[in-house]
């Protein structure tokens, strides 16, 4: 059951046919119950423009939905949570059931989060589904952005919700850190002793501002608490509001589709939000819970007990941070030792400050790369139709280098690990990533380029002589062919409409001048579009389908 | 279920195309349990102990033994050989125990730290080659059995294991890496005897634990919440081999994503 909807969006004519069975009891009190809400909200209006939105129905467009749902059930098993976690590093004396922690001396905190896991009933369970959820909704976020980043859905006029998505990102990874910060134990200790040392490595201000984190010298006594704060009041206030924000963007741009029949750039071709997507979309909620709550009570998730409370001595071997700030933590990891030197009476860590400079660098590229290519592609359209990663090799490339980027960073945040489990040096292992941080990004963009035009140029050969058969037949006069067989027109379609781009032309502005930036601008565009496979026109079609 | 499988057995021509509804989450169960299955293969090769021989240990058997399988390398008379292998003298019985009852010794080939293989001798042979150890020079001595009871204080233990050996072996005893590819090995599973031996001789690039770093109670101690942590397992479901993060995070990325993608997939095939 597929629906067409156009933009911009007409006005409904059709009306139902009033029915003439006479209405049930229960169907005359949701009549009325409906009536009323309606008379007082006029909420009818804006159900109806909301049910009449259209979902196409490609699987990657649900990965967004994963990280809502994802984050229903973190509200959710998070809210119970509260109502048993103290959130103070007052000290107090474990009393609870664990037996290789009874008689220490804790934080209040780590002994209520103790208490939820072991003396509140299905307290564990609960500290697990949010943990767990909270992973997953990283991830699905994460795919989702790959998603809609690959088929260049963030294109005008998307390019602000593209933004919006990527503050919820970074709102995500804030609320996972500060979360895993709360129970105030030994790996999360040392989690934030590595974020004290990135402060206060940088110049002039960095300890200050480690002081006013902490209250004081690492680790004080007040942290937990204002993480607590930020944790189930700012942040989750910021991102509901994000989230509201991006869902309605969403809804006012409308979807991107992949090109097909009958779908084109004025309209979305899937199934209306009411009743069918919305029941759908009911029932995925459930599985993704459904998901969350098994993994949850077959697989442990953060064991706190083992890791004992925060004490600044101790340092585990293996200590990780979640999977959302490995990139970070790699990349520590990755720099050189002794890059350090002391200039007017202070040390500059260049060890954290390239960190702290790059990272940042990198998370900017990635917000902002709308903009980017909006500027150096010259382009002004409206897209609605979602690109094949192929049609645009140069941002695939890009994309793909960028991903490479990032898992040599995550990677070396396990180093330890591989080194143990391969059972390689770990030196190997530090190196041979050391090495891919700067190849393995221009590689990757190489190999993807090159992938992706020659998967362009085989769609190229198949709209224009169709799919090789691997019948040969002889002719009358004896000489051999290969029978091709033809596409049908929809399978055509799909293959030859994308657009086909220019580079930017160098143009003189309004005064005559060619400025720097415009000749910058040139140059990118130039490298951008250089290689490229024009889509096949009709006229070609035609004139190959005389041939055969 | 029983009954729209007996209410369509007629039509099973046009279900043939379809999924069974339950083939997700069974699925799920396989990709479950096959994970689990896995880490218990891994983590289930248990230390068998050696067939015990009804023969005296002695030193002279122990002289035997030596100078047929260590010699090679140690020297016939435990002396050492410079660049092959140490001198013995002074090491102790603990150390031969540790080292030949964890099947480190008689080392196979030289790599960053001596590994541990199947143990090759009775537990007599070991008895009579520590003696003879043990009598060429004094040395740490096989621990008292009542150190070995793991009926101490777990909650001393689990603290002293956290400041003495968490950073080489990790906060939950799971192992890590050390430079070189030498690592500190997981803890699970070692006999008490072994890790008592562990601490007082300090076996290659491991410390050594002497009685005033560690009294014997204390050493006791940790034996009991290493134990603990053997007995019982985690509370919270299978463990995912104590990696902590990485292994949590791997995990939510293949299966959680994983089984969460199928059902997309499978939702948009439907609707189609
Ligand atoms: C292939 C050579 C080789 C053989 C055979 C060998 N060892 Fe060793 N052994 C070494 C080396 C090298 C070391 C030191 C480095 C290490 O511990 O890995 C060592 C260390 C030891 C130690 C630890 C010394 C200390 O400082 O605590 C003991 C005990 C020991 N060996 C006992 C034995 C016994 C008993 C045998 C015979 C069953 C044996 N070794 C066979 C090479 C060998
Ligand atoms: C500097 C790092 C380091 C520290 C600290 C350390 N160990 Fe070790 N440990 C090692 C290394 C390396 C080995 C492997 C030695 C070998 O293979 O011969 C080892 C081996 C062991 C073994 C033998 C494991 C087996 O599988 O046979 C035990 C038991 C052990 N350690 C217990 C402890 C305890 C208990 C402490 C704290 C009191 C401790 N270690 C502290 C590095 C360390």
């Amino acid at each position: 059951m597929t629906v067409t909807e156009t933009k911009p969006p007409v006005a409904p004519t059709a009306t139902e046919p009033a029915s003439t069975v006479p209405p049930s009891r229960g169907s005359r009190f949701t009549g009325a119950a409906a009536n009323y809400i309606d008379e007082r909200t006029s909420i009818s209006g804006l159900v109806k423009e909301l049910g009449r939105k259209i979902f196409p129905d490609h699987w990657s467009f649900m990965l967004g939905e994963v990280a809502l749902y994802s984050f229903v059930v973190i509200l959710l098993s998070g809210t119970f949570l509260t109502f048993f976690f103290q959130p103070s590093m007052a000290s107090v004396n474990y009393a609870g059931s664990y037996p290789p922690l009874k008689g220490l001396d804790m934080s209040a905190a780590y002994s209520s989060t103790l208490n939820i896991s072991f003396d509140i009933r299905g307290g564990l369970l609960f500290r697990q589904i949010h943990h767990w959820a909270a992973l997953l909704f990283i991830a699905a976020i994460g795919l989702h952005m790959l998603r809609v980043y690959f088929t260049g859905a963030f294109r005008k006029p998307r390019e602000l919700n593209w933004v919006i998505g990527f503050v919820l990102f970074v709102l995500a990874m804030a609320e996972g850190f500060t979360g895993y910060s709360l129970p105030d134990d030994l790996l999360s200790g040392n989690g934030l002793r590595i974020i004290d040392g990135l402060i206060k490595g940088i110049p002039v201000v960095g300890t200050w501002i480690s002081y006013l984190l902490f209250g004081g010298e690492f680790p004080g006594t007040k942290v937990v608490a204002l993480f607590y704060s930020v944790h189930i009041l700012l942040l989750p206030a910021i991102l509901v509001a994000a989230l509201g924000l991006h869902l309605l963007l969403m809804v006012v741009n409308k979807h991107t589709q992949f090109a097909g029949p009958g779908r084109t750039n004025e309209n979305v071709v899937g199934v209306p939000i009411l009743p069918t997507f919305a029941a759908k979309a009911g029932g995925f909620f459930f599985v993704v819970f459904g998901v969350i709550v098994l993994i949850a009570s077959l697989f442990t998730i953060n064991p706190i007990w083992t890791y004992g409370p925060y004490d600044p001595s101790p340092v585990s071997a293996g200590t990780q941070p979640d999977w959302y700030i490995g990139f970070a933590d790699g990349m520590l990891r990755l720099i050189p030792p002794g890059w350090e030197i002391v200039w007017l009476n202070h040390t500059w860590s260049f060890n954290i400050i390239i960190v702290i400079l790059v990272l940042p660098l990198f998370l900017g590229l990635v917000a902002f790369y709308p903009f980017i290519e909006g500027w150096i592609t010259g382009d002004k359209r409206e897209h609605h139709i979602a690109e094949r990663p192929r049609n645009a090799p140069t941002r695939t490339a890009i994309g793909a280098a960028g991903v490479t980027f990032y898992a040599v960073l995550w990677a070396a945040a396990s180093s330890d690990l591989m080194a143990t489990h391969f059972q390689i040096t770990i030196e190997g292992v530090i190196h041979v990533l050391q090495a891919l941080f700067f190849l393995g990004p221009i590689i990757a963009f190489f190999v993807t380029k090159r992938i992706c035009l020659g998967l362009q140029k085989k769609d190229h050969e198949i709209a224009l002589h169709g799919f090789e058969s691997g019948r040969i037949v002889r002719l009358p006069g004896g000489e051999y062919i290969e029978v091709h067989e033809q596409l049908d027109d929809y399978e055509r379609w799909r293959l030859v409409s994308y657009n086909e781009y220019k580079p930017v032309m160098l143009r003189p502005d309004s005064k005559g001048r060619i400025t720097a930036g415009e000749r910058a601008r040139a140059a990118l565009s130039r490298w951008f579009f250089e290689d490229r496979i024009s889509p096949v026109t009709t006229t070609d079609i035609e004139r190959s389908a005389g041939h055969h | 279920m029983a009954k729209n499988t007996t209410a369509r057995t007629s039509g099973t021509a046009n279900r043939r195309g379809r999924r069974h509804p339950l083939a997700t989450v069974a699925l799920l169960v396989i990709g479950l349990l096959s994970t689990g299955g896995a880490y218990a293969l891994f983590t289930g090769t248990a230390s068998a102990a050696p067939a015990t021989v009804h023969t005296q240990a002695s030193t002279e058997e122990g002289k035997k033994l030596f100078a047929a399988n260590c010699a090679t390398c140690h020297g016939l008379s435990a002396q050492g050989v410079a660049g092959v292998a140490p001198s013995l003298y002074g090491v102790g019985a603990a150390s031969v125990d540790f080292q030949v009852g964890t099947g480190r010794m008689p080392l196979a080939n030289q790599g960053p730290q001596a590994e541990q293989k199947p143990v090759q001798f009775t537990n007599e042979q070991i008895a009579s080659l520590a003696q003879y150890v043990a009598s060429l020079a004094p040395g740490p001595g096989i621990p008292s059995s009542k150190y070995l009871q793991a009926n101490g204080n777990s909650s001393t233990g689990a603290e002293l294991f956290r400041i003495n050996c968490a950073m080489c072996h990790n906060v939950a005893g799971a192992g890590g890496a050390l430079t070189e590819g030498k690592f500190a090995p997981a803890l699970s599973g070692v006999l008490p005897q072994h890790i008592y031996e562990a601490m007082v001789t300090g076996p290659q690039n491991m410390p050594v634990f002497n009685d005033k770093n560690l009294t014997p109670t204390q050493k006791a101690d940790i034996i009991t919440y290493l134990k603990y942590l053997d007995k019982n397992p985690s509370p919270g479901g299978f463990d995912l081999g104590n990696l902590g993060p990485v292994a949590e995070g791997l995990f939510i990325w293949i299966f959680g994503l994983g089984a969460v993608v199928g059902v997309t997939i499978w939702i948009a095939a439907k609707a189609n």
